[in-house]
């Protein structure tokens, strides 16, 4: 099986050379008629019929204690209830996506809200209604539910994404000695990701074969998961995941409703359908810890930074070591000698913290952003030039050169874009009647990963062509990117590409997270079709780089033939495997980009009303103009609700999630998105992969929510420094007088 | 969801006869259905009242006459409501969304209840959903919660922002009784305040059925809505204030004032209008105004911005409804 180990950078590719000329095309979705008509099914609307049985979480009334009696009685003389689901072996939310199954409760609670029971019915609302019935006696103790009370209490994590602290030269002295200084303490509160898909499974098992259609990030690890909470083998199980009502990393470990479908069917000799109530989605599949960050900036008058220190601190529920990687971007962003990234994780008695879109950026950079704002204003020097006089030529960490670097670039066309020539730096300058209007940028940046990836390409004497992985697209254009690969590479125009994925029983792929799905698939859907060019030549007589393939037809020299004939009846098929390699150790790789954005702040009510945005990201070679334009903006709102609305609200009496609904949790809805624009700048980074593209679904949200935040400063001479930045907190510096200078 | 009996109305007297005993009269269903799903509703039969002929909406000697199942969408693009209560139309365009406006009916609207986070988690005390279990919004996160009218049982907002809009109008609600009789209900009148009794939200008695709304002509054509809230759309208002006023000769002739977000109920002061009434407009009669109204304003911790938040809109929404020569 030919694989690639990413060691060192292609030269140039059929993908520059672009003979067929669909990779970077603005094309429309391989499967958007399907979506756009209803015939892309959730996981729930699939195995309709007779025989199917339902099954309703029961949730734990209180946040900590033990479990003393489940009452199911009542439950199960409910008319239509034809099982009730309980033990110490069910699973109290999602798996870590690191970790190998999800927590079991073993007679516990650890949070509110966790799995008890499964009530399973004839329906739905049979199973509802005996959910309802289920009485849960248990014994109450106190439990721990604030970060900040928490925090003396904070422990180094054992290494994760990135390593907990991260120091160079000697912080402290420098700081101490630095000519102007920033020391600001930000707060960022808990977030759910909020898909539009709840969780869902169905499960059917035929004799000791599980098959589970659901919706989920990452097919091959969460087949093993599945399996392991099962205590059968991973070749027992096959996931099913064509579509996916968005993931955001909430779906990256298996959700408890897989594992409780599936163990469920098994009792009952029937297929189960479980889905996640919407509340249940909010309280036991996993949120993004809440964070307290301090962020230190030392540096010469003339605006050097000579120190940077990025203390952080985080939540976890006991047991859990993963912590949200706040620091990743301050390791590389700005220069300076003396550099001090730190990670505290403290535990509390909350629904496990795990990955939500940018893990790390998306609230890291709120802080490093806004201080960055905040410093050059004490220099008087313009944000942008402030970013510029620090932008370092190796990364400041290690002195490793970056495969890729165009953050000033993306600054500069941006400013050009935006008309930030026109920022008055003085706050409050621009008012129009009850509106003060600002502007304000931040940088985006998001460290680029790669994943190992398999992918088979067939290629059917017919002259079409099939991809098959169990990549999964959760809304982000994987099939679309796909099957442009193979098109570019085969010379197949997108009418003779099929793309299957989702499908475990495929080979197995990256999946889709930390924005390395597009880069490490499409690099396996490259090599696979490298594979099969060569034999193409061979049939061809020729050598592969002389062999050009455009609409189905290959050329060598004064030579074409059909890929049907030179196929003869025969179909060909290869399997290509990318591995990450050295070049992602020998050199700093990440996405970058720069984010504007002109809000307007009500001078009476604290409102703030984003009016304009504009992004200008750079991610190596854009594969499609237009799903990742929509990968760009969809970060931008995901930045917006950050700075403004969402927060997922924590009792500090109980630990209750306070407002686990879409009418409570805020995400922006139309109306409080305007127009957006995004500019992709080009680029090639062939250290990045095969592909020369880099991560960009997370870039997006990198920094954006800064931007937002530095506006509403410039607009009313606000800042607030503990998101999100809702209208009573700003109201509360206009009220105080805030910025009238 | 608990089982129940589903009825469908053939008129009015028979739907108030079937919800007498444990009935609850559906139209739009928007609110209810959600309730019934989390059990905090459970009625025993739903008498399905959205065929009823109560869908017009018809001119009266003086205003307007809007039929219970006139959708919310209808009513606020409707010429005559738009022309002479524009308050109206813009407070029903600031609340839910257009899907929900489609099928949310006008006596639904009154009727919605609260959205108060605890009284939505079976789990959590709340005297609302289960008379005696106590209030966790009092020390808990009551960021939404009332300042004005609450009491130690229960801070909970009446979400509607048409019905701050029909109050500020002087509607009144027609009912109708088991017994055949009807009566009308002022609409200041029908909502209750939480007291010792927080789950008896309003003065209808059982089976009685909103049949119409009921605007006098409007005292004024200076109508403002103004709604403050978290985002832009489908969220419910942290203070809203609806105005409407009349000038004459550079001193405010009459003035209504409602507020949704800061009580239980849709909240109006006739002591704060009465002050406003033959004076000058200007930033202090609006201050003393904004004082009166929350003289006894109590914040509980999270909804203390309220206060502040209250006076503020106040002030802009009185400067904006007294200024030019109309």
């Amino acid at each position: 099986m030919p694989t690639h180990v990413m060691n060192e950078a292609l030269g140039e590719t059929r993908l520059d050379k672009g003979a067929q000329g669909l990779i970077g095309k603005p094309l429309d979705r391989y499967e958007g008629r399907l979506k756009v008509t209803g015939k892309a099914p959730y996981a729930y609307e699939t195995r309709h019929g007779e025989g199917v049985a339902y099954g309703v979480v029961v949730t734990a009334p209180v946040a900590k204690g033990k479990v003393v009696s489940i009452d199911t009685l009542k439950a199960f003389s409910s008319p239509g209830v034809i099982h009730v689901l309980t033990g110490d072996n069910l699973p109290t939310n999602s798996a870590q996506p690191s970790g190998d199954k999800p927590a079991i409760g073993g007679g516990q609670i650890h949070f509110y809200g966790q799995v008890l029971a499964l009530v399973v019915a004839d329906s739905f609302e049979a199973a509802r209604h005996g959910a309802s019935l289920v009485t849960v006696e248990c014994e109450t103790r106190e439990g721990r539910y604030d970060l900040d009370a928490e925090r003396p209490n904070a422990k180094v994590p054992p290494p994760g994404n990135m390593p907990p602290d991260t120091a160079r030269g000697d912080f402290e002295r420098a700081f101490a000695e630095a000519e102007v200084k920033l020391d600001e303490t930000y707060r960022t509160p808990s977030q759910s990701h909020s898909a539009m898909e709840p969780h869902a499974a169905v499960a059917e098992w035929q004799g000791g074969q599980l098959t589970v259609h659901t919706s989920c990030q990452l097919v091959g690890d969460n087949t093993r998961q599945l399996a392991a909470a099962l205590g059968i083998k991973p070749d027992k199980v096959r996931i099913l995941t064509p579509y996916i009502g968005g993931g955001f990393g909430g779906k990256l470990g298996i959700g408890p409703e897989a594992v409780l479908a599936a163990m469920v069917a098994k009792e009952i000799g029937r297929p189960v359908k479980v889905a996640l109530t919407r509340q249940q989605v909010y309280q036991v599949t996993s949120r993004r810890t809440d964070t307290i960050q301090r962020v230190r900036i030392g540096a010469t008058r003339d605006g050097r930074i000579t120190a940077i220190g990025h203390e952080s601190w985080c939540s976890n529920m006991a047991g859990d070591d993963y912590f949200e990687p706040i620091g990743l971007s301050t390791v590389f962003l700005y220069a300076g000698e003396n550099r001090l990234i730190t990670h505290r994780l403290a535990e509390l008695d909350v629904l496990m913290a795990s990955a939500m879109r940018a893990p790390g950026e998306a609230v890291g950079m709120l802080a490093l952003e806004n201080a960055m704002d905040e410093m050059a204003e004490k220099l008087g020097l313009d944000p942008i030039e402030f970013r510029k006089r620090n932008e370092p030529d190796r990364n400041p960490e290690d002195d490793k050169p970056f495969s890729s670097r165009h953050l000033i670039e993306c600054m500069e066309e941006g400013a050009r874009r935006f008309g930030w020539s026109e920022r008055e730096a003085r706050p409050r300058a621009r008012q129009e009647g009850d509106w003060l209007i600002g502007i304000g940028m931040a940088a985006a940046s998001r460290k680029n990963l790669l994943a190992q990836s398999s992918a088979e390409v067939r290629l059917e004497p017919d002259g079409r062509a099939i991809v098959l992985t169990d990549m999964t697209d959760i809304g982000t254009g994987s099939y679309t990117i796909l099957a442009q690969t193979a098109g570019e590479m085969l010379g197949l125009p997108m009418d003779r590409i099929t793309v299957l994925l989702g499908d475990s029983a495929l080979p197995e792929s990256s999946g889709s997270g930390g924005s390395f799905g597009a880069a490490s698939a499409g690099s396996s859907v490259y090599i696979a079709c490298e594979a099969l060019i060569e034999r193409l030549a061979r049939k061809m007589d020729c050598a592969a780089e002389d062999l050009t393939l455009k609409d189905g037809t290959a050329v060598a020299g004064n030579r074409q033939v059909p890929l049907v004939e030179l196929l003869a009846g025969e179909a060909l098929s290869a399997e290509g495997t990318l591995q990450p390699g050295n070049a992602t150790k020998d050199h700093h790789q990440a996405s970058y980009g720069a984010h504007f954005c002109e809000v307007a702040v009500n001078a009476v009510t604290g409102e703030t009303r984003v009016r304009r945005m504009l992004s200008v990201c750079e991610a190596g070679r854009i594969l499609n103009a237009k799903t990742a334009r929509s990968q760009c903006l969809g970060g931008m709102i995901f930045g917006i609700g950050t700075a403004l609305t969402e927060e997922l609200v924590i009792d500090d009496r109980n630990g209750l999630l306070v407002n686990h609904d879409l009418a409570e949790y805020h995400v922006p809805v139309n109306a409080d998105v305007p127009q957006l624009d995004v500019v992709l700048l080009d680029k090639v980074d062939r250290l990045a992969s095969p592909m020369a593209s880099k991560g960009l679904g997370e870039l997006g949200i990198s920094g954006a929510g800064a931007a937002v935040t530095n506006a509403i400063y410039n607009a009313c001479g606000v800042r607030v420094r503990d998101y999100p930045a809702t209208l009573d907190k700003v109201l509360e510096g206009l009220a105080e007088g805030g910025g009238r200078q | 969801m608990r089982p129940f009996e589903y009825q469908r109305a053939t008129d009015a007297g028979q739907a108030a006869d079937l919800a007498v005993a444990g009935g609850r009269f559906i139209a739009g269903g928007t609110n209810l259905l959600d309730l019934m799903k989390l059990e905090i509703e459970a009625p025993r039969r739903l008498v399905d009242i959205s065929r009823l002929p109560l869908d017009r909406i018809e001119p009266t000697d003086e205003g307007l006459r809007i039929g219970t199942l006139v959708t919310n969408s209808d009513l606020a693009r409707h010429a005559a409501v738009r022309r002479d209560y524009p308050v109206l139309a813009r407070a029903i365009l600031a609340g839910a969304s257009g899907q929900i406006r489609n099928k949310a009916t006008t006596g639904g609207n009154l009727l919605q209840r609260t959205r108060c986070y605890y009284f939505y988690e079976p789990s959590a005390a709340c005297n609302k959903r289960e008379p005696g279990s106590g209030c966790a919004a009092l020390d808990g996160f009551n960021r939404i919660h009332a300042v004005l009218g609450g009491s130690e049982n229960c801070i909970a907002v009446h979400p509607s922002d048409m019905a701050v809009a029909l109050l500020a109008l002087d509607a009144t609600v027609e009912t109708l009784l088991p017994d055949g009789s009807s009566r009308e209900i002022p609409l200041a009148e029908l909502h209750r305040l939480p007291g010792e009794t927080p789950h008896i939200e309003t003065t209808l008695e059982p089976g009685e059925l909103i049949v119409a709304v009921v605007l006098p002509a409007p005292i004024g054509d200076r109508q403002v809505y103004r709604k403050v809230r978290d985002r832009a759309s489908y969220a419910f208002a942290l203070v809203s204030v609806a105005a409407v006023a009349s000038m004459e000769e550079g001193r405010i002739a009459a003035a209504r004032l409602a507020f949704g977000g800061l009580a239980p109920k849709p909240w109006r002061n006739e002591k704060v209008e009465a002050h406003l009434v033959g004076k000058e407009p200007s930033p202090t009669l609006f201050e003393e105004a904004a004082d009166l109204l929350l003289a006894e304003a109590r914040g509980h911790g999270a909804n203390d911005f309220k206060i502040t938040l209250a006076r503020r809109t106040l002030c802009a929404v009185l400067a904006e409804a007294c200024q030019g020569d109309k």
